[in-house]
C-alpha cells in the first residue's frame, strides 16, 4: 500500500466535503432569497393590491395597472416574437446546415440570447421612441418580444433536431412536401420542447426590467393605451423599492413576491412538462 | 446484365398512368422562402442593433473624439463625459463575479455529477437552476436591502481587519465599510450567474465519454482525481466557454448592480468604495438625459462600448463552447 | 403475365415454376454512380426490377445495398451534398433527374424502414396521412382505405377497436406492420423494404415475410435484407452488392444454388460480411 494514499483519500474526503457544502450554500442562498421575498412582502399582500391602482405615496393603492401592463406587454411580445423565432429555428433545423446564411443566423442568434437587456432596450428607444414620439407600451412589447426572441429560436432549432430522422424520412417517403412534413410531423413531435422554451422565454421576459425603463417607461396611472407609456410590474418595484417611503417599499416587496412565484411556477411547469414529454 | 428485354419498357403496364410532375411544389417554394425571410429577419436585427447603437453615440464622438474613451468626467453641468470609470466597474465586478462564481461552479458541479445521490441530483440540480429564474431586480432588491448592511457591518469590517493589512493587496480592502461598492455588486453577480455556469459545466462533465473515466479509476485514482485529471481536461474548452458565457452576463448585467454598486462617478482603489458600470449609469442617468443632449448620446455611445465588449466575450466563448458540444 | 397466387406456397417450390423474365420491367437503372460528400458509393450500377415481383439486394454492410434503394426513391435529396447520375427508369420517365419532382416519386416508390417509424399520432391518423397527402378523398373513402390497408398488412383484427388510439403503443411488430399499411395505403406501385425485419422478433418477422408473399401480386417490392434466408424465402431475384458494385443479379433460386461469382459464392456460404 502505497504511502500517499491516506493522503490521497483525505484530499479526495475534503474535496467532497467542500463540493457538498458549495451545493448546500447555494441553496441556502435560494431559500434566503425566498424567505426574505415572503416575510417582507407577504404583509403587504392583499385583495387590494390586485384591484387598486399605484396611488401617490400616503394613499395606499396597489399594482393592478402595474400587473395588467405586465401581462399586457408580455402577451403581446409572446405574440409577436413566436411565430417569427418557431419560423426562424425551423430555418435553421431544416435549411441551416445547407448554406454560410444558416451558420451566420445560428451564431447571431447565440449571441443574441445572452446579449445585455438594457441593449436591447436602448436599440427600441433609438428605432422607435425617439422617431415616433415617446414612451409607449407597444415599445415594451416590442423590446421584450426581442427578449424572448433567441430563446424561441434556439428552443426550436433543438428540439427539432431531437426528432428522429426516420421519422422525417418516413414522412417524405409517403411524398409528403417539405413544409406538410415539417409542419405534421417534426413539429408535432417537437411540440411539447417547443412549448418549455416559450414558457421559459415567458418567465425571463416578465422578469425584465432595464429594456422597460427605456421602452414603456412605466406609469403610475391607469393606461391600457399601446400608444402611450404603459405601467410594468418590475419598473413599478424598481421605482418603489428605490422610493424614500415605507409604504411604498412594502408595495415593491409584494410585487417582488408576486413576480417570483410567477416566474418560478412557470419554470417548474415548464420542466414538468418537458419531462412528461419525454416520458411518453 | 439484366436479362430482361428493354423492349417490354415502354409496354410495361403501369397501374396507374399518374405521370411524374416536374420542377418543386409551389407550397414547399412559399415555405422556403418563409423560412429564409425568418432567418434573414434575426440576422437584420442584429445588424440593426449594431448600427443604431454605434449611430446613437456618434455625436459624443465628434464632441469628444478619443478623449471619450480616455477621460474620467462625468459633469452634466460642464457637458464633459467620459467612459473610463464606467468601463473600469464593468469590468472589475464582473471579474469578482467571475472570479468568485467559478470554483463555487466547480465544487457544485462535482457535487451534483459525482458526489450527490441519484435520488437528489435532479431536484438539487433544479432547486439551483431555478436560482437562475429569479428576476435580476430581485437579487437588486435583496442585495440592497438585506446584503448591504450585513457587508456593512461585518464582512466589510472583518475582511478589512484580515486581508486589509496584506501588503500591496491591502488597499483593495480598506476604506469605509459602506456596504454598497464595487465588492458587493461582484458577489450579488456571482450568486447570479453561478447557476448558468454550474448547468454547463454539468452538461460538459455528463459528456466525458464514462471509458476515460474508468481508465483513470482503473489505476487506483479517488473520484476527485479523476475529476481534476480527466474530466475536467477533457472538458477544458467548453468550460473556458462557460466561465466566458458567465462573464458575458455579468459584464452587461443591469438591475443588481445599479441597486448596489453605489452609482458614484469614482475610481478607486478600494473594492469598498461605489463606482458605476456600464449598464448602471445608463440605467441611472438616462431619466435626466433629455432628448438630443449631450448626455443622451454620451449614454448611447456607453450602450454601444457594452455592446462591443459583450460581443467579442460572448462570441469568444459560443465558439468554444459549440466546437465541444457538438462533436 | 402471369397472374402467381403465392399464397400458401413453399417459397422454394415456387421459385422453380415462376419466370420472372415473363414479367414486364418495373424500373431499369442504367449507369448509375452515385456520390456523397466527394466519395463515390454506387459504380455504374445497371439492372431491370421485374414488376410484380421481389427482388432482394444481399450483401455485406457498407455494400451499398440500402443506398440504392434511397437513390431509388430520391431519399438522398434530403441531405446536401449527395448526389445520382445515370438514369433510373421508371414509366420512360429518369426520376433521379433533379427536375422530377421527389414527392411525386416518392409517392410512386414507397419505403418501409429498418425500424418501425409510427408517427406521434393515432392508428387511423397515421395511414389517413399519406392518403391525404397524395389524393382528394372522402371521410368514408379514407375509413375505407385504412381498412384495406389495414387487412392487407395483416393488422386490422388486432387494432379495429383503437384506430383513434396513439400508435406508439403497439408493439414493434405492429408497429412495423402499421408502416407497412401506412405506405401500400398511399397505392404506390413500387414498394421498398429496408431491412424490415432487423430490428423484429422471429415472430414478427415471420408475419412481415407472409405479408411480403400476399403483397407481390400487386407490388413490385425491392427488399434489403442482411439474412440469407429472408432473401431466400421471400424474393424471385437476388442482387448480390459488394463495395458499391453490382457482382450478380439473377433469379434468386439460382444466385443461391448456383452462383457464377466467386464472391456471391463466399458471402451466401458465409465466408465474409
Amino acid at each position: 500500500m502505497s504511502q500517499r494514499l491516506p493522503l490521497r483519500l483525505a484530499r479526495d474526503a475534503t474535496f467532497r466535503a467542500v463540493a457538498t457544502l458549495s451545493a448546500v450554500v447555494a441553496l441556502l442562498l435560494l431559500a434566503w432569497i425566498l424567505w426574505t421575498l415572503v416575510s417582507r412582502g407577504a404583509s403587504s399582500l392583499s385583495t387590494a393590491l390586485l384591484v387598486t391602482d399605484t396611488l401617490p405615496p400616503g394613499r395606499g393603492g396597489g399594482l393592478r395597472n402595474a400587473i395588467i401592463g405586465s401581462l399586457i406587454q408580455v402577451g403581446m411580445a409572446v405574440i409577436i416574437a413566436t411565430p417569427i423565432g418557431v419560423l426562424a429555428g425551423i430555418f435553421l433545423a431544416e435549411l441551416g446546415d445547407r448554406s454560410l446564411l444558416g451558420r451566420v443566423v445560428r451564431f447571431i442568434n447565440d449571441v443574441l440570447l445572452s446579449a445585455p437587456s438594457i441593449l436591447i432596450g436602448l436599440f427600441v428607444y433609438q428605432i422607435l421612441v425617439r422617431p415616433f414620439g415617446g414612451f409607449s407600451g407597444i415599445a415594451g412589447a416590442i423590446a421584450l418580444g426581442i427578449i424572448i426572441l433567441p430563446v424561441v429560436v434556439r428552443a426550436t432549432e433543438d428540439m427539432l433536431r431531437l426528432v428522429p430522422s426516420a421519422l422525417r424520412e418516413a414522412a417524405f417517403a409517403l411524398g409528403a412536401p417539405h413544409w406538410h412534413v415539417v409542419a405534421n410531423v417534426t413539429l408535432r413531435g417537437a411540440r411539447a420542447g417547443i412549448v418549455t422554451g416559450i414558457l421559459l422565454a415567458i418567465a425571463r421576459a416578465a422578469g425584465e426590467t432595464a429594456p422597460l425603463l427605456f421602452t414603456s417607461l412605466g406609469s403610475l396611472n391607469w393606461s391600457v393605451n399601446l400608444t402611450k407609456p404603459m405601467s410594468s410590474l418590475p419598473v413599478t418595484i424598481y421605482q418603489y423599492a428605490g422610493s424614500p417611503f415605507d409604504e411604498w417599499v412594502g408595495i415593491a416587496w409584494a410585487g417582488a413576491l408576486l413576480i417570483t412565484l410567477g416566474v418560478l411556477f412557470l419554470n417548474i411547469v415548464s420542466r414538468l412538462l418537458l419531462t412528461l414529454g419525454r416520458g411518453k | 446484365m439484366s436479362d430482361v428485354a428493354v423492349g417490354n419498357l415502354s409496354s410495361a403496364p403501369a397501374s396507374r398512368h399518374r405521370g411524374f410532375a416536374r420542377g418543386e411544389q409551389a407550397s414547399d417554394i412559399i415555405f422556403r422562402g418563409v423560412l429564409y425571410a425568418a432567418g434573414i429577419l434575426v440576422l437584420t436585427l442584429l445588424g440593426l442593433i449594431i448600427i443604431l447603437l454605434f449611430q446613437g453615440g456618434l455625436p459624443v464622438l465628434y464632441a469628444f473624439g478619443i478623449d471619450f474613451f480616455t477621460s474620467s468626467a462625468w459633469n452634466p453641468v460642464t457637458e464633459k463625459y467620459g467612459a473610463v470609470v464606467a468601463v473600469y466597474g464593468t469590468i472589475i465586478t464582473a471579474v469578482i463575479a467571475v472570479v468568485v462564481a467559478v470554483p463555487a461552479a466547480f465544487g457544485i458541479s462535482f457535487f451534483l455529477t459525482e458526489v450527490a445521490p441519484p435520488v437528489l441530483r435532479r431536484s438539487i440540480g433544479t432547486a439551483i437552476q431555478l436560482l437562475a429564474a429569479i428576476p435580476s431586480i430581485i437579487f437588486g432588491m435583496w442585495g440592497f436591502f438585506i446584503v448591504v448592511p450585513l457587508m456593512a457591518a461585518y464582512v466589510q469590517p472583518a475582511l478589512a481587519s484580515t486581508l486589509g493589512v496584506v501588503p500591496v493587496i491591502g488597499t483593495l480592502f480598506s476604506g469605509a465599510p459602506i456596504g454598497t461598492g464595487i465588492l458587493t455588486a461582484g458577489l450579488i453577480m456571482a450568486l447570479m450567474i453561478l447557476p448558468f455556469i454550474t448547468a454547463l459545466f454539468v452538461e460538459v462533465l455528463e459528456s466525458v465519454p464514462p471509458m476515460f473515466k474508468e481508465a483513470a479509476y482503473g489505476v487506483g485514482a479517488t473520484t476527485s482525481e479523476v475529476f481534476t485529471a480527466v474530466s475536467i481536461p477533457y472538458g477544458r474548452t467548453a468550460i473556458v466557454g462557460a466561465v466566458m458565457l458567465g462573464l458575458g452576463r455579468a459584464l452587461g448585467e443591469t438591475m443588481a448592480v445599479t441597486f448596489v454598486i453605489g452609482n458614484a462617478n469614482r475610481i478607486s482603489a478600494s473594492l469598498f468604495s461605489p463606482g458605476a458600470s456600464i449598464a448602471s449609469t445608463i440605467a441611472n442617468e438616462f431619466p435626466e438625459a433629455a432628448p438630443g443632449s449631450l448626455k443622451l448620446f454620451a449614454l448611447l455611445e456607453l450602450g454601444f462600448l457594452l455592446f462591443v465588449l459583450s460581443f467579442i466575450v460572448l462570441a469568444v466563448a459560443r465558439v468554444l463552447v459549440r466546437s465541444r458540444l457538438e462533436t | 403475365m402471369n397472374d402467381i397466387s403465392t399464397s400458401g406456397l413453399i417459397a422454394a417450390d415456387r421459385k422453380v415454376d415462376v419466370d420472372a423474365i415473363d414479367a414486364g420491367i418495373k424500373i431499369l437503372v442504367e449507369n448509375l454512380d452515385f456520390f456523397y460528400s466527394g466519395k463515390q458509393a454506387l459504380f455504374d450500377i445497371n439492372m431491370a426490377f421485374p414488376e410484380k415481383r421481389v427482388t432482394a439486394m444481399i450483401g455485406p454492410s457498407g455494400c451499398g445495398k440500402s443506398t440504392f434503394l434511397r437513390v431509388i426513391n430520391r431519399m438522398f435529396d434530403l441531405y446536401p451534398g449527395q448526389k445520382a447520375t445515370g438514369r433510373v427508369v421508371m414509366d420512360n420517365q429518369n426520376i433521379v433527374e433533379p427536375q422530377v419532382r421527389a414527392a411525386v416519386v416518392r409517392s410512386r416508390i414507397g419505403m418501409v424502414f429498418q425500424k418501425p417509424t409510427p408517427f406521434p399520432m393515432s392508428i387511423h391518423d397515421n395511414i389517413a396521412y399519406g392518403i391525404k397527402l397524395n389524393e382528394r378523398v372522402s371521410r368514408a373513402e379514407i375509413n375505407e382505405r385504412i381498412e384495406w390497408a389495414l387487412t392487407k398488412a395483416a393488422l386490422w383484427g388486432e387494432v379495429k377497436d383503437r384506430l383513434h388510439t396513439s400508435a406508439i403503443g403497439l408493439s414493434g411488430g405492429q408497429q412495423q406492420r402499421l408502416c407497412i399499411a401506412r405506405t401500400i395505403a398511399v397505392k404506390p406501385e413500387v414498394v421498398l423494404l429496408d431491412e424490415p425485419t432487423s430490428a423484429l422478433d422471429p415472430i414478427s418477422t415471420a408475419k412481415i415475410e407472409e405479408l411480403i408473399n400476399e403483397l407481390r401480386s400487386e407490388f413490385t417490392i425491392i427488399i434489403v435484407t442482411h439474412n440469407m434466408q429472408q432473401a431466400a424465402r421471400v424474393s424471385d431475384k437476388a442482387a448480390f452488392f459488394l463495395l458499391g458494385r453490382l457482382v450478380e443479379f439473377d433469379q434468386t433460386a439460382r444466385i443461391f444454388t448456383n452462383p457464377r461469382e466467386k464472391s456471391t459464392q463466399d458471402y451466401i456460404t458465409g465466408r465474409f460480411g
